[in-house]
This record gives C-alpha cells, structure tokens and sequence, in this order.
C-alpha cells in the first residue's frame, strides 16, 4: 500500500512540473472581494455579472479574480493578499469591509480600492452604490395598482438605511397611487437563507398581504408567491424563472458599466477618488421587463421608469412625513443613507 | 477473512504520534483526488494550498493571527474532551467574550489608560465563562444533555450579539450601519506585525494547560473521570465539580480569544460576526490529541486551511469549500487512525 | 379560519423535516448508538436530492437519492463507530462538518437553479403524510415486534444481548442506516418540498434540533411529534407575531426557538422517573464483544 501511494506521488509530482506554467504578468489585473457565493442568484451574483461584463469589454487586456464568502469582521486578510497579489484595483463589495478596506489602503498606497455601500473614502478609496430605492418606488406603484387586499407583505434583511430607504420608497410610490396602502414587514436577520424567507412569505401572505416584497437575496419568496398564485417582485436579479406567474418585475442591480469604467479609469491613470452614486440614469439601477400586470399598470410603471430616468420624477423629491408627523422638505442624499425613520402610513415601528 | 480488533494492554505512544501524521498524508491524498477531479494538478494545488504560504513572511503571520483563537479554544476543549465533557458551545462563548471586551469602548471611548486593555481581556474571559457555565449548570442540575444546550446557546448567543449591536452598543455615528465605534489606542493588543498580544496568551494558556494536565492532581483527576467514571468516584473525585471547572475554562479561554479577536484583528465589534472558530476547534482539540501542545501545531495545520484556501482561491480559482471538506476528512481520518493508538488490527480468515 | 389554516399548513411543512431526522434518530439511540451526525446526513440528503431532481426532473428520484445519500453518510458513521471503535461523540461532529463542506462543494453548480418540486394539495404532500406513518411504523416496530425487542435490547443491555446470541453489531449498523435514511429524506424534504432550492448549509441546524427533540420525547415515536409540531409551531409563530408589529426584536422572537429546546431539554431531564424508564442504558458506548 505505501508503495503504491509513493509511485503514485510520483507520478502525480511529475504531472505537476510539466503543466507549472507562467503566468501572464503583463495584464491589468482587477480584483473583487464578495460577501457571499457568485450563485446566490441575488447580491453577490450581481457584483459577478458585472465582472463578467468587464472581461468581455477589456477582454485580454485584463486579468479578473475574486474570492467569495469572505467574513466581514475578517476581511482584512483577504483584501490585503489581493493587494500582494498584484491587483491594481479591488473593489470590496459589501458594507462590513469598510474599514479594513481603509485599513489595507493605508498599507498599499499605489492599488485603487472600491468599497462597496460605505462612506468613508481615502485618496486611494472611494466608495460606490446604487439608487436602488428608485426601483423600489416603481413597485411600490405597481403593489398598489395589483393589491386586492391594499396590503403588500416586506421581508427585510437588517434595518440599516438602504433597506429603510427602500422600504419607504416602496411605500410613497404606494401611495401616490392608493393613500391607504399597508404594508406589513418581517425582519429575516438574514440576507440569505431560502427557509426563513419562504417562511416569512408564507406567514406574510397568511396575514392578509398578496403581494410580497423582499430586501433579502433568495429566489424563496418568489417561489412562494408562484405557488400560492401570488404575486411579487424579484430581488437584485430577474427572478422571473422561479415565478414566470408571479413575477411582476425585479430591480436589478447592474454593476457593469461602472465596472467598465473604473477599470478603464485606473488603466489609463485617470482613476481618482469620489463618491459615487448611481442610479437609472446611468444604468446601475435597471428594472427587468414588467410582466404579470394588465397593459395600463405597464404603462405607468414604464412611465414612471423613463421619468425617474430622465429626472422628472425623484421619490424622495417632494415634501415626506415622517411616522411621527414631522414634515421634511427636502430629503438630501445624506438623510437616504442614514435613513432611519419610516414615512407616514407606515404602521410598524423601525429596530432600533 | 475478518478484522479483528485486539485491544492493546498500554496506549501505543508510537501510535499516538503516527495516527495524526497518517491521518494529515491520508487527507491530503483525499485532497490530491479533489484537485485532479476539479482539473487542477494535484501537487500543484497541494503546494499552493499547504506549502505556498509557509515560503512567504506576510502569509505565515497570517498564520499566527489564524492559529491563535484555535489555541486558546483548542487547549479549553482538550480539557473538556479528556474528562468526557462536551463543550460543543465554544462559538458561542466565543461571540460572548468579543461582546463582553467591546463593551468596554462602546460605555467608555475615551478610556486610554494600559489597563483598559487588561479590563477588556478580563471582561471577555468572564462573559465567556459565564455563558459556558449555563450549560455546565443545566447538566449538574437538571442531567441536561450538555451537548446539546451548549450548541442551542450558540444560536442564541449570535442573535444576543446582533440585538445590541444593532442597538444599544451601536455607533452614534456610523450611518446606522451594525457595528460599534472604533477601538482605539489601548483598548487593541499591541502587534508585532500582524500578529497580536494574544498569540502570547494563546501560548501561556497552552502551556499552562499542559502542565497542569501532566503534573498536577487536577489534571489526574480529569483524566480518571473521562476514562474510568466509577474510579474516579471511588477516588473521591466529584464529576459534578469537573464540569463545572471543564466548562468555565474552556469557556473562558473561549471567551478570551473572541476578546483578542475583536481586540487585535477586526478593532471594532461588527455584525453578523459567525467566525466558526469555536467549532473548528474541535478538529483542533482532537488533532492535538486532547494535549494542548499537540494543540498547538494542530492549531497551526487548521489555519494553514484557512490561508491556503485563500490562496488556492486567488490563484487557482478553486472555491472556498474546499477547505472546510480537508477539515471535515481531516478529523475524520484523525479519528479512523485512532483506533490504532488502542486497539492492533488484525486479519483473521474466517474458521 | 383561512388565515388559520395558511399559518397550520406552514407550520405543518415547518416540523415535517424535524419530525423525520428525529425519528430516525430515535431508533439509532434506541439501539445505544448516539450519531451526532445528523445536520451533516441532513445536508448531504438535500444536495444529493436536490441534484437527482435538477439533474433528471423528477422530484421522486430525488427523494429517492436523498434517503441513499443520508445512508451512505451514516454507514461510514458506523463504519467508523462501530467497527474501528472510534468515539461516537467526536464522529459524530466529523460527520456533520464534513457533511457541510462536502454538501457545498457538490452543490455549487445548483446553487440558484429551479426545479421540479413534490406537488402538495393545499400545502399538504406525500411526505407529510409518510412522516406520519414513519412514526406510527417506528412505534409499532420498536414496541410490538420481535425487531423492535431487540434493538432494544442491544441498547440497554449488549453484553447480555450479545451473550443471548443477537448480533449487536448487525443490528446496529441496521439501525444507524435506518437514521441516516431518516436523515437524507428530512433533508431532501427541505430542497425538494419545503424550499425547493439548494443553498449551502440549508439546514440551519434543524439536525441538531432533532436531536434534542429524541431527549425531549424520551425516545419515544409519539411524542416525537408533539415535539416537532411544537418546535415547528414557535418558529413560524416568531414571523406571525412581528407582523404584529408588537415592537419585539426580532431576534427574540428568532431566538426563542432555541432557548424552548434548552427549557425542554431541562424540564425532561430532570425528570428522573421519565429518563430512567426509557433511556437506553447504553447510548453512546461502543460494543467489544468479551472473548
């Protein structure tokens, strides 16, 4: 037997030597860092869309690497071999890698680092998001339009501001259409886990919603709503083959083309640190096709898409109540990131 | 023919040193067989996994960093394990001891004396062995199974470390965002590097633990228990203390390493925190031979798991599961090896 | 009463899982033999079920590669356990993480894919219905047949089983299978029925709940169910109530599973009369035959 595993070494160490190949230094490389596994199908899978999209684009110009299921509170390992490893540029893709992404930065003056939903920036740092809460608004008027209860049912992630923000676009674009639109809200304390947001549908449509809405990353909830001949919307990605009933439409997140460009940015040394904000108008935000609804629903939906497009129309761009009755008259960008208040016909009370 | 098992009259030391060593070359031929399937040369994916990252300075103080919360929890669940207690909650006291030390910073930010340091270690020892405790009292109270409390407590612990985090200990002015203010100035453990104060501890605690266990009554007494119940019984020696003492060690050990982790490596508490150190442990504890030496290298074989996983990620684009299945055979095959410290294996043809 | 019966038939598909991994268990413990593997049987039987069923698109033979799946896992518990001695405890947790692991590499490609999944009416499916009759056919073997008299036998006593001339390693090995049967089906119940996806470590601990649910019905098939349905019962209740909007944190309400199972577990196990009628004396020791 240790004669066959030694021979077997061998052979094995002989294999090995004759494939050692170089490997190519002379290209750009560009390196990610994600939250979860490229398949969830929602956030992470999004980032690795855009990622494709960059090597189709650049093609052999660069090198594209990533590393997955990278822990927050100890990311800075992971962040810090890029950055060794010859990565010029990496972008880290979620909210926890904020500061050891500074961290790293520090230590690595000349790599350009990306991070992802944050709001501290360096020379070489500059953060990146998306107006998601822009997609939320669209369905918000299309959950009133398509609700025979007026109830819609939203399952949340974690109340940090993005998903408040969400939550309360969703419901201004409600009641733009119906004023006494409810919404009842379940917190999943996951962004990723397929049996506690099936379990949250299925209780929320229990409860009287039959239409639900999710700020969590699985297909689950979709897939619900199919069963039950419900309806809903898709999370980060076109959902529509687990609920081709169900699906009215999916905000996507669409990476690429900032992708594209901050690589390019950093190739021809035009790189230089900002804070960037995108949304519909530039193509990060991008509504999947409207489906499931009657032709007049698609034609306000669309409506609504062009003009948040075009600037016509801001959710938060008009006078908003707070829950508490305050009136606020201008919601600036820094109060959408720090949102922690829900606007008026809310009737649930924010964690805090 | 058949196997047949011939129990050996002492423990084979010879055995005791070979099983973990057979175990390792057998896991990584199981890994070589990974490779080949997923169209990597398999020597060159071992390299990158276990080699590659011992050539390079920055890698093997990543190492260190890695190995230390394994060392102290390791070396508390090789006390537990050798008295036949089953502390399989040390993640969760894990997450308790990072609470307890960062609660210091959250109540106090502007604390800057050297023994704010000190309080924070403390203060993680304690939570960490007061959360292990629970489990230790429900068993000697109740006869509740201590395997099983320990593991739901884990749960709990999480969602505990969530709630607040979320909440009360968050920061005023941090967007909202989960996670506490920065640590600063003295309340982090001083680097060499990367590595922190708690590689140090990590040590002393491994070393005290083995001596103990080697020179002093209490560790006879462990010993006989988990071997032989009735004698120790007989020798006067209570089970119902051993628990008591297994868990709050083991706890606060565990509790010990999620203060340096916070302290030393991510400087702030943040959530979701699921490092699954404490259950990694357990392939420590029972890798290292239940002796917190063997606890030591083994410690260091595991965070080589971690490190070269990364890298076979970055350069072979090999997904990050495979490290936890090398972890999963490893202990596996640990255990399968084991049979040969006790037991001679022969083959006998069928009468 | 629609809104009532939409929240049982959640809760329903909830405890189903946890009903059958426990009561495979049941029966390995019955025989002495402790398998802590069962998240790790769990998981492998969801990604193995969840594969077959991607891979052929027939949720039936998926179920049927779950239940191999489980077994498979659990001989090599028993291989390990019962014939190279090792501790069960320490197996036990080998299986589970390896399942883990192993699960997530295998199921990488099905992460995110649709498939055909069991058909219910009105929530109820085939499965629901099996869990049920497993547990009226585990009782009805373990308490009204010569099978069942022995197993119980070699779990309370297996010197004196083995000295009456049964086969306590055979029927072990018999029993652990069983379990990991058990446990592949509860998993493949969770990918084929319950969410008909993969996504690694799936189970999220229901195997290890299902261990405590055998302590808390004393190992007894009956009252396995009562645990699972309670079990099942809190944690969709933890959802319905925020939609309450009570202002209770979330993470209470998530936690309260768990911190139920400890109350149980204590409250059955301090019960001495209780523990002492039906625990198996030998839960958890290895058999060497004297020669």
């Amino acid at each position: 037997m240790k004669k066959l595993m030694l021979s077997a070494a061998v052979v094995a160490m002989a294999l090995g030597a004759a494939s050692a190949s170089a490997n190519a230094a002379d290209k750009f490389k560009a390196c990610w860092i994600y939250l979860g596994a490229i398949g969830d199908f929602g956030w992470t899978y999004q980032h690795n869309e855009g990622v494709k999209q960059v090597q189709a684009e650049l093609g052999d110009k660069v090198e594209t690497v990533f590393v997955e299921n990278v822990a927050e509170a100890d990311s800075a390992t992971a962040i810090e071999r890029l950055a060794r490893d010859g990565c010029k540029i990496i972008f880290t893709t979620s909210f926890g890698y904020m500061e050891p992404t500074l961290e790293v930065a520090a230590k690595y003056p000349d790599v350009k680092f990306e991070h992802a939903t944050g709001y501290k920036t360096a020379d070489n740092v500059t953060t990146y998001n998306a107006k998601f809460h822009q997609g939320r608004y669209v369905q918000g008027q299309i959950a009133a339009k398509m609700s025979k209860t007026g109830v819609a049912g939203y399952i949340g992630s974690f109340p940090i501001p993005e998903v408040v923000a969400g939550i309360n676009a969703f419901m201004l674009g409600a009641q733009s259409v119906n004023p006494d639109f409810k919404v009842k809200i379940v917190w999943a304390n996951t962004w990723f886990d397929p049996g506690k947001e099936g379990d949250a549908a299925k209780v929320l449509f229990s409860q009287g919603a039959d239409i639900i809405v999710q700020h969590t990353d699985s297909a689950a909830p979709i897939t619900v709503a199919e069963e039950q001949k419900k309806l809903g919307f898709g999370q980060a990605s076109d959902q529509i083959k687990f609920g081709p009933h169900a699906q009215m439409t999916a905000t996507m997140d669409n990476w690429g083309p900032y992708y594209v460009r901050r690589v390019k940015a950093a190739m021809d040394g035009t790189w230089k640190s900002q804070q960037s904000w995108d949304g519909m108008a530039e193509g990060t935000v991008k509504m999947a096709p409207i489906t499931n609804v009657p032709d007049d629903v698609k034609a306000m939906a669309e409506k609504t898409i062009a003009d948040i497009t075009s600037g016509a129309l801001d959710p938060f761009g008009g006078k908003v109540t707070k829950q508490d009755g305050t009136v606020v008259d201008k919601v600036d960008d820094g109060m959408i990131l720090g949102m922690n208040w829900y606007v008026k016909g809310i009737d649930d009370k924010l964690p805090q | 023919m058949r196997l047949i098992l011939e129990k050996r009259a002492e423990r084979s030391w010879k055995m005791a040193l070979a099983s973990p060593l057979i175990a390792i070359a057998l896991t990584l031929i199981f890994g070589g067989i990974v490779f080949a399937l997923r169209g990597v040369e398999p020597l060159h994916g071992l390299y990158v996994f276990f080699i590659e990252p011992l050539t390079d300075e920055w890698a093997r103080e990543k190492l260190i960093v890695k190995a230390t919360p394994l060392v102290l929890i390791g070396a508390g669940l090789a006390l537990c394990y050798t008295a036949n207690i089953w502390n399989i909650g040390a993640e969760g006291q894990f997450v308790i001891g990072a609470l307890a030390a960062g609660a210091v910073p959250v109540l106090f930010s502007g604390w800057q004396t050297p023994d704010v340091m000190l309080v924070m270690l403390i203060l993680g020892a304690i939570g960490g062995a007061l959360w292990a405790l629970i489990p230790a009292a429900l068993r000697v109270r109740y006869k509740a199974n201590e395997i099983l409390t320990s593991l739901m407590l884990v749960y709990v612990a999480r969602l505990l470390f969530d709630w607040l985090v979320r909440g009360v200990m968050r920061d005023p002015l941090g967007m909202n965002f989960p996670k506490t203010v920065r640590f600063v100035g003295w309340q982090r453990l001083p680097t060499w590097g990367d590595i922190h104060l708690g590689a140090l501890i990590a040590l002393i605690a491994a070393l005290g633990l083995a001596f103990m266990m080697a020179r002093m009554l209490k560790g006879f007494e462990l010993r006989t228990l988990g071997a032989a119940p009735r004698a120790g019984r007989f020798a006067g020696f209570s089970a119902d203390k051993a628990v008591y003492f297994c868990f709050a060690v083991s706890g606060a050990l565990a509790g010990l390493a999620g203060a340096c982790d916070v302290m030393g490596v991510s400087k702030q508490l943040q959530t979701p925190y699921e490092p699954n150190y404490g259950f990694v442990a357990i392939i420590v504890a029972f890798l290292g031979r239940l002796n917190p030496v063997g606890v030591i290298l083994a410690a260091l074989l595991l965070a080589l798991t971690f490190i070269g996983g990364e890298a076979a990620q970055v350069s072979l684009g090999i997904p990050d599961k495979i490290a936890k299945v090398f972890q999963g055979i490893l202990l596996f095959f640990i255990l399968a090896c084991d049979t040969l410290i006790l037991y001679r294996i022969r083959f006998e043809s069928k009468k | 009463m629609e809104q009532f019966l939409a929240i049982f038939a959640t809760i329903v598909t909830a405890s189903t899982p946890l009903l059958i991994a426990a009561l495979g268990e049941l029966v390995v413990e019955r025989s002495g033999v402790l398998n802590l593997g069962v998240e790790g049987m769990m998981v492998m039987g969801a990604v193995a079920g969840f594969g077959v069923a991607f891979a052929t698109g027939n949720p039936y033979l998926g179920v049927v590669a779950s239940i191999i799946a489980g077994m498979l896992m659990s001989l090599l518990f028993g291989l390990l356990t019962l014939t190279l001695l090792s501790n069960q405890v320490a197996t036990g947790l080998a299986i589970t993480l390896l399942g883990l692991g192993l699960s997530a590499l295998i199921g990488e490609s099905l992460v995110g894919q649709p498939i055909a999944r069991i058909p219910n009416f009105h929530g109820i499916d085939i499965l629901i219905v099996a869990s049920f009759a497993l547990a009226g056919l585990t009782s009805w073997v373990l308490f009204k047949t010569r099978l069942g008299l022995v197993i119980r036998a070699v779990g309370d006593n297996h010197h004196s089983a083995h000295a009456m001339g049964f086969k306590v390693i055979a029927v072990r090995y018999l029993c652990v299978a069983f379990g990991g049967a058990c446990a592949g089906l509860a998993g493949g119940y969770l990918s084929l029925a319950y969410t008909p996806q993969w996504v690694e470590n799936m189970t999220a601990g229901r195997g290890w709940i299902a261990l405590a649910l055998v302590v808390f019905a004393t190992w007894l098939p009956g009252r396995v169910i009562i645990g699972a349905y309670l079990f099942g019962a809190i944690s969709i209740l933890a959802y319905t109530v925020q939609t309450f909007a009570w202002g209770i944190p979330s993470q209470w309400l998530s936690s309260l599973p768990y911190l139920v199972t400890v109350a149980a577990l204590v409250v059955i196990s301090g019960n001495r009369q209780l523990m002492r009628a039906n625990t198996p004396t030998c839960l958890g020791q290895s058999f060497v035959p004297d020669r």
